[in-house]
């Protein structure tokens, strides 16, 4: 187990890698000089070349290409993330505070969408062609296409225009105000939870319906294993290695949706931060904003990696 | 064959009669409606719905109905495109890679870790907006994006593919690398290849509509739907079927090609459940 770990974890460093130069890199291809914006932001009317060099030189922009990148990387490392010219603030400040913003609503939808995705995929998979398996099933292929900015808006209207139950937009700590941040949580999380359950519930189906096909599902049933034990201990656990796949992908596609939904539901989190600093051409935001976003997708697969040798032992000695 | 699992699967027949729905309303569009898609009309402005204008207009006057058709041109040319773009990108990188293993399997595959490693939307949004935004590069963008998922495929596919004896064989009688490739190999990854590309045409065109939600892609006055949407909230309260309608147009689309897919799949080969 420790040497398949140590595998996965080199290999997780290389992709570390390659992900910080091609965020560098990409970044670069951004039109238009950074400093532009910065002078036109900061009404600074008279530009002089000494002044416009020294801003070039504040913000490291007069170093090779080469430099820079190390710069960056090295800043990362001593946790400065660099310098957002549109907010004029630390990014490392402005994405400490929208970091747990996101996480929250984030890991709330991740688990919700785990465990009931798997639950329903496992009961309409043993229910084959019952009820429940027709509802499982529509469910998800409607889920699946259902623009969620869209079922956001349609939420918003009925339940907080028409019905006024739950509040239109915003976010608010749990610790603050825990009732007022659970009912604005609710839409959000609802429709996050339920698209990625779409996914979820999908493969897990599939997959389970695969292994009660196996002969060796056949034969703890004709062993006369009580139900519950054929399903927890036999398709269950067998079924599961594909279910994680998707839930490691299920987590990126979740903070995909986080980018539109804060946007829809105005949550300050790092999804409408990034929208934001997209269009405000801030580079050293958007950078920072994309690393962050990569590395965490980056360690929720090396999680996935690790329960697959948990789970499945022939995968540690391959 | 194909047919005859299509006729037995209602949904997967749904699917397909909505696209060519679709394709009809968006090669015939001024046809269709009487009303101009871009001519702006005050006086008529945020109209509910009437029988003139069935889902009412929008804030500048224009026929809700006649941009949502007009809408479909759009969604539909984001879906070709970027899916072409995505499978030209992606089949050459897995096909590489697969064939020839070792290094430069390793180098192509990391590279495509790298890009899984970026959310589908925000690598789009963030790609889109550098190259300079606009529809072109929403579509570039995305088919970018996109490509990854067939690189993943293909290259699991030719790895056992090339293990083939008519492969041997070939190698044998002196074919170059590329004629392998090319004429044998690929012949051999194509049902796969149509089923994902099928299913790609619909998510190709759910991240268009998002992007153009955020802001992203066709100018002004054309038309797409996620825009419509975004146009439409601020009237949510007195006219909400401006912003409701052009998503269940995103929906039902987007819904057709999963159906046509999973059909497709199926048709074809359906041991690939599982996969794709």
């Amino acid at each position: 187990m420790t040497t398949y770990i140590i595998r996965r974890i080199i290999q997780l460093v290389i992709v570390l890698i390659l992900v910080t130069l091609l965020v560098f890199f990409v970044m670069r291809l951004l039109p238009g000089d950074p400093l532009t914006i910065y002078i036109i932001q900061h009404d600074i009317d008279q530009l002089s070349p000494e002044l416009e060099a020294n801003l070039r030189h504040k913000f490291g922009l007069d170093k090779s290409p080469a430099m820079q990148y190390i710069d960056w990387v090295s800043g990362i490392f001593r946790g400065d993330l660099g310098h957002s010219v549109e907010y004029n603030e630390s990014v490392t400040a402005l994405m400490a505070e929208r970091i747990p913003v996101t996480l929250h609503l984030g890991l709330l939808s991740f688990a919700i969408s785990s465990v009931l995705g798997t639950l329903a995929g496992l009961l309409a998979a043993i229910r084959r062609n019952g009820v429940l398996d027709t509802v499982v099933t529509s469910l998800s292929n409607i889920g699946i296409c259902t623009p969620h900015f869209w079922l956001g808006i349609l939420m918003i209207y009925v339940f907080s225009l028409k019905l006024g139950w739950l509040p239109t937009q915003g976010y608010t700590s749990p610790f603050d105000d825990f009732w007022l941040s659970t009912r604005q949580l609710v839409m959000p999380v609802f429709i996050l939870s339920a698209w990625s359950m779409a996914f979820v519930s999908r493969q897990a189906r599939s997959s389970m319906l695969e292994v009660t096909r196996q002969d060796y599902i056949r034969t703890a049933w004709s062993k006369g294993l009580r139900e519950r034990v054929v399903i927890m201990r036999h398709i269950l656990k067998n079924g599961l290695i594909p279910v994680i796949t998707v839930m490691g992908i299920q987590f990126s596609r979740i903070i995909g949706g986080m980018v539109v939904l804060e946007v829809v539901f105005n949550i300050p989190g790092v999804g409408r931060l990034m929208v934001s600093s997209v269009f405000g051409q801030d580079y050293q935001l958007v950078q920072a904003g994309v690393l962050i976003v990569a590395v965490a997708v980056v360690l929720t697969n090396l999680l996935v990696d690790i329960s697959y040798g948990w789970i499945d032992p022939k995968i540690r000695y391959n | 064959m194909i047919l005859r699992v299509f006729l037995k699967r209602w949904v997967s027949m749904f699917g397909l009669i909505i696209i060519m729905m679709t394709v009809v309303a968006a090669i015939f569009a001024p046809l269709l409606t009487p009303y101009h898609p871009y001519k702006t009309d005050l006086p008529n402005a945020l109209l509910n719905p009437s029988w003139e204008h069935i889902l009412g207009t929008d804030s500048l006057g224009r026929d809700s109905l006649t941009r949502i058709i007009y809408g479909s041109q759009t969604a539909l040319l984001v879906g070709l495109l970027a899916t072409g773009l995505a499978a030209s990108i992606g089949i050459t990188m897995g096909l590489v890679a697969g064939y020839f293993s070792g290094i430069v399997n390793m180098l192509i595959m990391r590279f495509v870790d790298t890009l899984m490693a970026f959310p589908l939307i925000l690598l789009s949004l963030v790609l889109a907006v550098l190259l300079g935004g606009g529809l072109q590069n929403v579509m570039i963008a995305v088919g970018i994006g996109l490509s990854v998922t067939y690189a993943r495929v293909m290259c699991g596919i030719v790895l056992g593919v090339k293990e083939n004896d008519y492969i041997l064989a070939e190698k044998a009688m002196g074919a170059s690398n590329l004629r392998i490739m090319l004429r044998h190999i690929l012949a051999n990854c194509f049902p796969p290849i149509i089923v994902l590309i099928t299913m790609n045409m619909g998510a190709a065109i759910m991240i268009e509509a998002a992007l153009s939600y955020l802001g992203v892609g066709i100018e002004p006055p054309g038309a797409a739907w996620g825009a419509m949407v975004t146009d439409g909230y601020r009237y949510l309260l007195t006219n909400p079927v401006l912003a409701l309608a052009p998503g269940i147009a995103i929906m039902l689309v987007v819904f057709a090609f999963n159906m046509v897919g999973d059909g497709l799949r199926d048709a074809l080969d359906p041991r690939l459940r599982g996969l794709l």
